[in-house]
């Protein structure tokens, strides 16, 4: 039996480390349009997964049912191992059973939106220790500490005391990651972070997001940034109508795309 | 011309509004400090009713958002007055009966209490429709995101949309307090000692009701101006987070 576990190679040992994220069979209905049909998607320690896709392939959908957003119709989702727990709202979709669970499991995920949705009442360092001091119970003196090294990372050290509405909407996206990062997510959740931004703006927030993504953090990145996501995906995921089309390495994927849609997807994009 | 200009003899009006009797000043005072009472008391308890009836509108069961879309619309409907004289006459009446068939003793619902309660329960209708428009007007997204990062819905009405729907609902509060404040007036039918009471009292009495009700008028405009100069720096300070109101000329 020893021999068996010392034969196993490294390689191996690397690649059972954590999954971070594990969706099995997801679906989700909106009434009668079925939006997810029956999606799996795993994401281990340090992986960037990129979804892409045509609009209405449910790629933000698929997002946005890992931290219960939207409530899946049905299927698993695991985060960093934990299983949330689901159960039927009577009117054939889910929700989660346990408010605290699923509240737990949220605030370790760092979640960015496409219309950055920064809280419009606080200042921007205010944005940034909110979650820390009011969910995860940082104190407030260390909360500010970091949200300045976070707000320096992204260069908007100097914006510090300025409310959201003043703000540019690269300098606004980019506080949105300073937010998400302040929680110390295992897994960033990215919904088309640059999808709202002025074409001279999106540079930035990639710069941003790629830096993050060389770091090795662990993150699920729905994006249209077809360049980006080939740079720093270790993993693409391409959905058409609800259903996972193909994935790979991004070599694999943008340069020798194997199903048809795939092929007329990227020719129409690129 | 000359005659009208007499009546408003100088020394007259002082000795007519003198805080001491013979003067009728210090009834109109206490007639004024009763309303302000009565009107902050009602928007208070209107401030109470409305949270709750916004909230349950938003956020309730079918069961609790029909009722409460009943409370709206009836209180809505029928004018100011008549509710007043149900709150001042048919309530307790209607309690005391209740009371008596079950062995107690009368109770007596007179003054201020009846006063707020019943200006307040109308107010609770305006503002639960002040405050739902204003939870609507919060963009959903940022209520989205508290709950992205593992926000309670207590905490998530706390710290995200409660104060992030207040530069949308302050000028309808500010109506509503200033529409509370002057609705104490409506009191005066139910013989309540509040300032338009009292003034009537003391035109009454001296015949000189363009003094009094001049003077009514004056105090009525002077609680409304400080108001004023209040709400507009609430407003100015919940307002810190918006952008800067586009010119549109």
């Amino acid at each position: 039996m020893t021999a068996t576990i010392k034969a196993i190679p490294r390689q191996t040992v690397a690649n059972i480390a954590a999954e971070a994220i594990h969706v099995e069979h997801l679906h989700k209905k909106f009434g009668a349009l079925h939006v997810l049909k029956g999606v799996s998607l795993s994401a281990r320690d340090g992986d960037v997964v990129a979804i892409i896709g045509g609009s209405g392939s449910g790629k933000s959908t698929l997002l946005r049912c890992i931290n219960c957003l939207e409530n899946p119709t049905s299927g698993i989702i695991r985060v960093n191992g934990e299983e949330i727990r689901l159960k039927h709202d009577g009117n054939g979709s889910t929700e989660p059973r346990d408010r605290k669970q699923i509240e737990r499991i949220r605030s370790r995920l760092g979640m960015v939106f496409q219309s950055f949705n920064l809280w419009s009442h606080m200042t921007l360092i205010e944005n940034v220790i909110e979650v820390p001091v009011h969910v995860l119970g940082v104190k407030r003196e260390a909360a500010v500490a970091e949200a300045e090294k976070l707000l320096a990372r992204v260069g908007l050290l100097e914006k510090r005391d300025v409310y959201p509405a003043f703000l540019s909407g690269g300098q606004q996206q980019r506080g949105a990651i300073a937010r998400a990062l302040a929680v110390q997510p295992r897994v960033m959740l990215f919904d088309e972070p640059t999808s709202a931004l002025d074409p001279e703006l999106v540079g930035e927030v990639l710069g941003v997001i790629g830096g993050l993504a060389r770091e090795g953090r662990t993150m699920i990145l729905v994006t249209h940034e077809m360049k980006f996501a080939r740079e720093v995906a270790t993993h693409v995921v391409f959905l058409h109508e609800g259903r996972l089309e193909e994935q790979g390495s991004p070599d694999a994927i943008f340069g020798s795309p194997k199903s048809e849609r795939l092929q007329q997807f990227i020719r129409r994009v690129t | 011309m000359t005659e009208l200009l007499l009546s408003l003899d100088q020394t007259s009006i002082f000795e007519l509004l003198a805080p001491t009797s013979p003067g009728w000043g210090g009834n109109l005072l206490h007639g004024f400090i009763n309303s302000i009472e009565i009107g902050v008391g009602a928007f208070a308890l209107g401030l109470l009713i409305g949270m709750g009836g916004a909230h349950g509108k938003l956020y309730g069961g079918p069961v609790q958002r029909d009722l409460l879309q009943v409370y709206t619309t009836l209180i809505r409907a029928v004018p100011e007055l008549v509710l007043i004289l149900l709150v001042y006459f048919a309530v307790p009446d209607l309690i005391n009966r209740l009371l008596e068939t079950f062995g107690y003793g009368r109770i007596d619902v007179t003054g201020p209490v009846a006063g707020i309660v019943a200006l307040g329960f109308v107010q609770g209708a305006y503002t639960t429709e002040v405050l739902r428009g204003a939870i609507l007007a919060v963009p959903q997204g940022q209520i989205e995101a508290g709950r992205a990062f593992g926000m309670s819905p207590t905490m998530l009405m706390r710290r995200i949309t409660l104060p992030a729907m207040l530069p949308f609902a302050i000028p309808g509060l500010a109506n509503l307090w200033v529409s509370a404040f002057k609705s104490t007036a409506l009191l005066a039918v139910v013989g309540f000692n509040e300032l338009t009471l009292e003034t009537r009292q003391a035109a009454g009495a001296t015949k000189a009701y363009f003094t009094f009700f001049m003077a009514a008028g004056v105090l009525y405009l002077l609680l409304t101006l400080i108001s004023n100069a209040l709400i507009g720096r609430i407003e100015h300070w919940t307002r810190r987070g918006q952008p800067p109101v586009a010119e549109s000329r």
